[in-house]
Parts: structure tokens; sequence; C-alpha cells
């Protein structure tokens, strides 16, 4: 067998040139830019003062001192599940307002979608909007076009680096790094990830922008099994808009006219003419227009309005699709459409597979809450808020400080010179106050037993603030005492922070001379 | 090729794979991705040439760049060392004693000579520092010692050695091999025994303690003192505590007296270099038996 139809296996890009448009959901759009853009470039300069030995930033990730600083909130690495929950309660999040909304996170909030945005908007400052795009698009390389081409470039590129450069100060002290960056002594490290993430977002933004969420996001594909028919989504009224035409009503004039000239021919003559005459369609429409003698015209005039403002070049009218963001730039598009020729808003809405049925049935939609309010998006709510008070009681029950034992194994006992016998313990002691605190040792579990902490005459030592400290620490049985004595005993190390009486404890085994 | 045409003009291309009647499109991959693709494998060829890769009989090709992992480690270890330096001449001239007292020191002569002890003495004193009963290594993380448990006496005899006849300066005692000389007569030894035995714990024999009480006078008090409690100036043991560096059950006790002991261990001065040894000195002293250094 031999295919004759040669077909490339490979697809280049076609460029998508968005029109502007502006409406609510724009406007929503434009605020939530505001706010994510704020809250990345600011919160790094934000200052909390924690005290003279701890960093004044309010939100860092000191990879180097392993911790994380959130406001009032410290997380050290033993500490690391707090971001685990708080990455599974953005995941449960996720499913909650895929369920209820669709893609609402890919179409305001994802910072793929905002920097495209953003990019955008400097493109259409720069070059114009999508006709002038489309123009220079067509050009041939002049100096205009050059010089437009370059500014655009360049301003996304500073765009890029501020966006790199917002991101490491998320890692170090922010104004100490802004100087260091300026004066080129800041970490290599630094500079290099900037100039990874300036690349990344002048690629991705400017370049790449809705390739990203068809080939390389795995959102999209995950987020089919997330959505239901009571999900609301971006969709397209086709019961009211069809069928679609470019005068329509002007067409169902001529149309009634020339009916009634064939029905007077065919009378006179006695022939039967052609069903309808063959139009040739300047594009391939899914539902063709039809002679409209007795079909009532829909309210889509075929503009094209929601096609040109789409940035992933789809056309809604078609139906849901994979690549379809639901940032609902063509629901504003064709709001104003609709208004300037005198027919009600929302032919594209938001609205439920369910609700399309209904209404060409002639029924009302449910209300958005019926929606949005049901068993699923009710579970994910309940898990979600669950996971959060659960991180919330353990951020308010974790103690200030903090006791691990790892008794020495490598040997077991010792037996010192006077037959008692000595266990030995790495036992870490943290201090997470902002300020040296004195920890008192001591052990329970038989009245005989005495602890001594090595390298020191007496068992109170002190741990620097913020810090962790490894001692070494014996326990120590009278050759006659009974734990020297047996196998294994049950005993139990305290720490007690003498100024502030907090105490901390841990079970262990003293491991004796059995006899 | 199996690929099946179109079934109408106008469908997409499928590959021609059929699971159950599902087939699957043949769609076409972004041009990017498909570049992206290239470039890997012309990474891929410049990289066995810049590389060591391409496995020969005797050795791989080299690479132009004349990478090494091992110059790469050997490069590594001498930043290490030259980071290491100043703390290592900082080591080297502060006063032993006076090293608990810097807790930056300590923590590094500590965590260092832990390093030197995991290579050059587990062997013997096994990876925890218990020693070994059987060939006589000594545990070094009781308080028993030998020569002496500060600071200064360890790192002498770490510096220096047991019994090694290379170095002058090494730790030298010699007991006599009673038995085996026949310094003295089996009975004797028996009685010896006993009386030994009695220091610390009941005896083999009761009866015979007081008879060893003589021979021990005689033969032993001159090192092990009056008492048995050892000089450490002779590297004497006490044999008035618990502990028995090859054993205190009387079969061993009579191999002792019969054969003597000459446990040995080699001078590390010169095969370590002097920061070596003394944080490795620092590290063996903090184990649990360390002693406070003498009064002067």
């Amino acid at each position: 067998m031999t295919d004759t139809t040669e077909q490339s296996l490979y697809k280049s890009r076609e460029p998508i040139f968005p029109k502007r448009v502006s409406g609510r959901f724009r406007n929503l759009k434009w605020a939530i830019m505001a706010v994510t853009l704020g809250i990345y470039y600011l919160v790094p300069w934000i200052r909390w003062d924690r005290g003279p030995s701890l960093p004044d930033q309010a939100v860092l990730i000191d990879l180097a001192g392993r911790r994380f600083y959130f406001f009032w909130i410290e997380i050290w690495p033993h500490e690391f599940y707090f971001v685990a929950g708080l990455l599974i309660m953005a995941g449960l999040g996720l499913f909650l307002f895929t369920s209820a909304l669709g893609r609402v996170w890919c179409g305001y909030a994802c910072p793929q979608t905002v920097w495209t945005d953003l990019f955008m908007l400097v493109e259409r400052w720069i070059e114009g909007d999508r006709n002038a795009q489309l123009r220079l698009h067509r050009q041939a390389m002049s100096l205009r076009k050059a010089r437009l081409r370059l500014t655009k470039w360049a301003i996304w590129l500073l765009i890029g680096l501020g966006t790199g450069g917002a991101w490491v100060f998320y890692f170090a002290d922010a104004p100490t790094l802004l100087r260091d960056l300026v004066t080129g002594q800041a970490h290599p490290v630094a500079y290099t990830t900037m100039a990874i993430l300036t690349l990344t977002t002048f690629v991705f933004g400017g370049f790449a922008r809705e390739q990203i969420c068809i080939y390389a996001c795995p959102w999209p594909r995950i987020q089919a099994a997330m959505m239901d028919e009571d999900t609301l989504t971006v969709g397209y009224r086709a019961w009211r808009g069809e069928p679609r035409g470019k005068g329509n009503t002007r067409r169902q004039k001529k149309n009634k006219a020339l009916s009634l000239k064939i029905a007077a021919e065919e009378a006179a003559t006695g022939r039967t003419a052609p069903a309808y005459p063959s139009t040739p369609m300047p594009y391939a429409a899914p539902i063709l227009p039809q002679p409209l003698a007795d079909q009532p015209p829909g309210d889509c005039i075929d503009c094209m309005a929601c096609v040109n403002v789409c940035p992933m070049g789809i056309d809604i009218r078609n139906g849901q699709q994979m690549e379809c963001i639901t940032c609902a730039l063509c629901i504003d598009a064709c709001d104003d459409v609709m208004a300037r020729i005198g027919k009600p808003r929302g032919l594209i809405d938001y609205m439920a597979l369910t609700d399309e049925a209904a209404e060409r049935a002639g029924g009302t939609p449910r209300p958005v809450w019926r929606h949005v309010f049901r068993p699923r998006t009710v579970l994910y709510t309940t898990l979600w808020g669950g996971v959060g008070l659960l991180l919330l009681f353990a951020l308010f029950i974790r103690p200030e400080i903090d006791m691990t034992v790892a008794p020495v194994r490598n040997p077991t006992f010792v037996t010192l010179s006077d037959g008692a016998i000595r266990n030995t313990y790495e036992v870490r002691l943290r201090n997470k106050h902002g300020m040296a605190q004195p920890f008192r040792l001591s052990v329970a579990g038989d009245p005989a037993l005495r602890l001594e902490v090595e390298g020191a005459t007496h068992t109170t030592v002190t741990v620097p603030a913020d810090s962790t400290q490894l001692h070494k620490v014996h326990v120590i049985a009278p050759a006659a005492a009974a734990p020297a004595r047996r196998a294994r005993s049950d005993i139990r190390l305290w720490a007690e922070d003498t100024e502030s009486g907090e105490r901390s404890f841990e079970d262990t085994v003293f491991n004796g001379k059995e006899n | 090729m199996s690929r099946t045409p179109p079934k109408q003009t106008g469908d997409p291309e499928t590959t021609g794979h059929s699971w159950d009647g599902i087939e699957e499109f043949n769609n076409p991959l972004p041009r990017w991705w498909l570049w992206a693709f290239y470039a890997t494998i012309v990474w891929g060829v410049g990289y066995t040439i810049a590389y060591p890769a391409w496995p020969g009989i005797s050795k791989a090709t080299a690479g132009v760049l004349g990478y090494s992992t091992r110059a790469e480690v050997a490069s590594e270890i001498a930043a290490v060392d030259a980071a290491n330096a100043a703390i290592n001449a900082r080591l080297e001239t502060t006063d032993l004693t006076a090293i608990a007292a810097d807790p930056a020191l300590l923590s590094y002569a500590t965590n260092a000579g832990a390093a030197v002890f995991r290579t050059w003495c587990a062997q013997c004193h096994g990876s925890g520092a218990a020693g070994a009963q059987a060939g006589g290594y000594p545990n070094l993380l009781d308080d028993d010692w030998l020569w002496g448990g500060d600071i200064t006496a360890i790192h002498e005899t770490i510096s220096y050695g047991i019994r090694n006849e290379e170095n002058p300066d090494a730790r030298f005692s010699m007991m006599p091999a009673f038995g085996r000389d026949e310094l003295i007569e089996g009975k004797e030894i028996s009685q010896v025994v006993n009386y030994v035995m009695s220091l610390s714990s009941p005896p083999q024999d009761a009866g015979e303690v007081a008879a060893g009480a003589q021979v021990f006078a005689d033969q032993c008090a001159s090192c092990h003192g009056a008492d048995g409690s050892g000089d450490r100036m002779q590297g004497a043991p006490d044999l008035t505590d618990a502990i028995w560096l090859y054993g205190g059950d009387y079969a061993r006790l009579v191999e002792t007296v019969h054969n003597a002991r000459y446990g040995v261990m080699p001078a590390w001065q010169g095969r370590l270099t002097e920061a070596q040894i003394r944080a490795v000195s620092a590290y063996v002293h903090g184990l649990g038996g360390g002693e406070a250094p003498p009064a002067e």
C-alpha cells in the first residue's frame, strides 16, 4: 500500500496575534496580574524583625543555613513535612478549582499566562494591535521593523531579568544581594540563576507561549480527569448562535424573496428548481449556514472577534478544546459585539455542559452555586481544610527546644576500671530560640544511674541561638546497680531549658553486662 | 511500509497501529522539539569527543579536553588541604592541653581525628575504638590506661609507638616470661595468679592466695607496685581494677605469667603529619576515658 498524500511529520508554530480586548474578565485578569506580580516582586523586600542573630527578611529560603523563614514561622529541615503538607494543599486546591471552575489556574494565575500576558501588553505598546502586528509580520525586514523588534526584545529581556532577579532575592538577604549584584560581587550561582531565568522568561513568554501549555505542561492533560458536566468552563451557546453568518437578516429576506420567486416560477413553468443554490464558503465552518427561508438566523454574526482575541489561537465555537486555558477573553470580545448589534450578552460565557443541554431544550440553567456546591467540591474543600488544620495544629504544638538521642552501639557498653558499666549517647540539642539557652541534661529510669557530658565538668550545656549542638553523653551504672547487670534497661533522657523551664525527653535503652 | 492510507480525505493520518480497534493519530511534532532532539544528538557526539568515552582494549579514549576523574579528585583533595592549611597550622602550634579550650579547634581536631582513626587505627583498635581482647588491643573508651590517659601521654604513644624497636623514643616495657624462662616454678605461677585474681574478684583457689602474696612481693611488686595498682611510668598495668587487656580468668592469667605479653604498636610520627597525630590524639582523648593533664 502506498500513501500518495505526503504529510510532513513536523509542524511549525503558527504565529498568533491576539487582539486587544476590554471587558469584565480582562479587568479581572489585569487585577490578578497586578496582585500576583506585585507579590512576586515585592515579598522579598518585606522586613521582619527576628532578633540580632537571625535574618530580618520576612520570606527567606536559606539553603546554606537550612532554614525556611515565613514571617513568624521558621521551618527547620526536620520539619519539612510542613512543605509537603503545603504542596498537598496546593494540589487539592488545584483539584477543587479545576472541578468547580475548569482551568481557572491556567487562565488567570499560572505564571506562564501572567508573564505571556505581560509580554503581549509590551508587544502591543511597541508594535500596535493585531492588525499592525500582522502587517509587520508579513513585511520584509526593514529599518523600522528591526527597530520595533529590537525594542520589544530589549523590554522583554529587561522583564526577564527582573523576573530572574526577583527569584534570587528569595534565597538571600535582598538588599545585600542587590548591592552585591550591582557591584559584581554576588555569588556566581546568583548570576547563573538569573541568566537562566531571564532566558526562560524571554523564550517562554515571548516565543513559546501557547506551545508551553500545549506541549510542555502536563497539567492540561491531567485536568480532563478533574472536570465533569457541572464544571463551569468557557463555552459557546451553539443553540443561540447557530446558524451563524454575516448579514443573516439581509440574507434571510433575500432568501425569502428568492424562494417566493422560485415558487412562482415553478408554478408558472411546472419545473422543479434545485433545492438551494450552492454558495462557495470562504472558510470551513463545522456547521454550514443553511438556506434561511424557514429557519431564524442565530446570534453569531461570525465576526471572528472571539478567535482574534484568543491567545491560544483556537475557535471556542468548536467546543471545549485541549488548548483552551479558559482565560475568558473571548467572552469579553463577544459581549462587546453583542452589545453593538443589540443582542443580550453571553453568547460565549462560563457555563456547564448540563446548562447547554438544558438551555437548548428551552429550560433555564441551574444557578451557579448549584454547579459549584456539589459532593465532589465539598470533598475537596474538606480535605483541603483538614490538611490545613492539621498543619496549623502541628505548627502550634511544635516545641521550641528539641532533642534527638542516638545510642552509640559500637560498642554497646564500656566496662570502667571500677567495674561500672557506661553507655554513650550522641545527643543533639536543638535550640530554636533567638538567643543562646542553657540546657540541663538528666537521666531517669534508675536512681543509681549517673549522667556525664564528655569534655564538661557539669551536666548543663549552653546551645547557641538558632542551632543544633551535638554532645557525647555518658550514662554510668555502678557495678552493683541493676541496670549494669541487666542486658537492657529502659531509660529516659531529659533536656531542660533552665531559663524558660521548657522540657523535652527522649526514651532510649541502657545496655548492661548480663550476668 | 504498513502505513494505511487515510480512510477518507481530511481524516487525520494514523500510525497504522491498532489495538482492539483503537488507533493512534500520527500528529506532527513541533519544530522546536525536533530541533532540540537533533541538538542533543549533536551534543552527544561532541561530548564523546571532548570527554573520555569510547572504550578501547586497554583504556578508553582520553577526550580532547584531557579531563579525568582521578585528576578531579586529586585537585579536590588539594583544595581541601589548602582550605585546612590554616587550622592545621593552628593545631600544630597550639599547646596540646589548650586544644580543649578552643571549641572550633577541638571540633576540627575531633572530626579530623575520627577520620584518621578510621583509616589508620581501626584495624587493631576497632572502628568503635573498643579494642579486642583476643589480640590484646586496648579498649580506648574506658578509663584504664597503661601509659597514661592525658592528651600529652596519648600523643606520645601515638607518635613513637609501643615496643617499636625502630624508634628509640618508643614506650618500652618488658615483663619477664616467668614460666618459659623458668624464673619461678609452675606451682608459684598458680599461687601468684590466684593472688592477683583476689585483688579484684574471687580467686580460683583461695588456699593459694596467701602463698601467692609472697611470690608477688618478690617477683612482681617492683613493677606492678606493692598493692598491685601498676605503674604508668613503666607501662605496668593496674591489676586491681576490672579491666584485663588479655583476659582476667585463671587460664589466661597463667598464660600471661608463663609467657609474658608483648603488644606492639607502630610509631606514627613520619607516617602521619603532626596535625593528624594531634587530631587523632584529641579524638582518642575525647572518646570517654580522657584524663585531665597532670598537675604541675
